[in-house]
């Protein structure tokens, strides 16, 4: 067996097992801190996978920042005195089955596909190859997505401001 | 690339299995929130992946890998302030209980 690939299972092994943790937490505090192994698990298979510039940003973004602000809608909304809140709703069996059948279409299509591959190297730096495409052939959408966020930034401070 | 790429997509399958699971029965709408941002990861797993094993030189799937992240800030800044308007409007974060919008 070779190292990236013991990497690799080590890394899926985080991930799967933060994903878990996320979804199956009866306290959502477990739940948050689950979620950023999830992310930090997401991190390495980025640099397994030569994306030096998205690790960096899936650690500033979602480790960073996103973590953060789910921590803080946690503790806005805490405080449901009294009743020992049931974890899953009604749907559980139905959310099973609409998973098996994903599954059962997914995983077949996965494992018989021959998929294109290239014997290429990767870049060895990302960054300024990336800065290069979203300032080129990408400008019309990073610009949308920097209004997205503008909005979304305005929006948020409107629907969450206290009357 | 030494790990083949099938064993990226069966990765990104299962979280975002388990992302769907989550999103579907949690009760909490954090909970959904945070579901929903596992399933978003799921995606940009396939896409660097993709983009490492078809054409490494060209970096398409993580261009589109950025804007998914840019798109999911956005989308947990909004729903966190819809969530903590809803927590102070009806004391509940259960999306079961909150029906508004029922005819």
């Amino acid at each position: 067996m070779d190292i990236p690939l013991l990497v690799f299972l080590a890394l899926a092994v985080v991930t799967v097992i933060g994903a878990l943790g996320t979804v199956l937490m009866r306290n959502i505090v477990h739940s948050a801190l689950f979620l950023i192994v999830s992310f930090v698990g997401v991190a390495g298979i980025y640099v397994l996978l030569e994306a030096d510039f998205l690790f960096a940003i899936q650690i500033l973004i979602y480790v960073g920042a996103v973590a953060t602000l789910i921590l803080f809608g946690v503790m806005l909304t805490r405080g449901v005195r009294g009743e020992q809140p049931q974890l899953n709703n009604q749907f559980l069996p139905a959310a099973i089955m609409a998973i098996l059948l994903f599954v059962v279409v997914l995983v077949p299509v996965i494992l018989n596909s021959i998929w294109p591959s290239s014997t290429q190297p990767a870049p060895t730096a990302t960054t300024a190859l990336l800065g290069q495409e979203l300032m080129g052939t990408y400008a019309l959408p990073f610009e949308v997505a920097g209004v997205l966020l503008l909005i979304a930034l305005v929006g948020a401070i409107i629907v969450a401001r206290e009357h | 690339m030494s790990v083949p790429l099938t064993y990226y997509l069966i990765l990104g399958a299962a979280v975002f299995c388990i992302g769907l699971y989550g999103a579907l029965v949690r009760r909490n709408a954090v909970g959904i929130l945070m579901a929903l941002e596992l399933m978003l990861n799921a995606v940009n797993i396939n896409l660097v992946a993709f983009s490492r094993a078809v054409t490494p030189g060209l970096l398409t799937g993580q261009v589109f890998a950025l804007f998914v992240i840019a798109v999911a800030a956005a989308e947990a800044a909004v729903g966190l302030a819809i969530i903590i308007a809803l927590y102070r409007s009806k004391r509940t974060v259960n999306a079961d209980e909150v029906d508004l919008m029922k005819g």
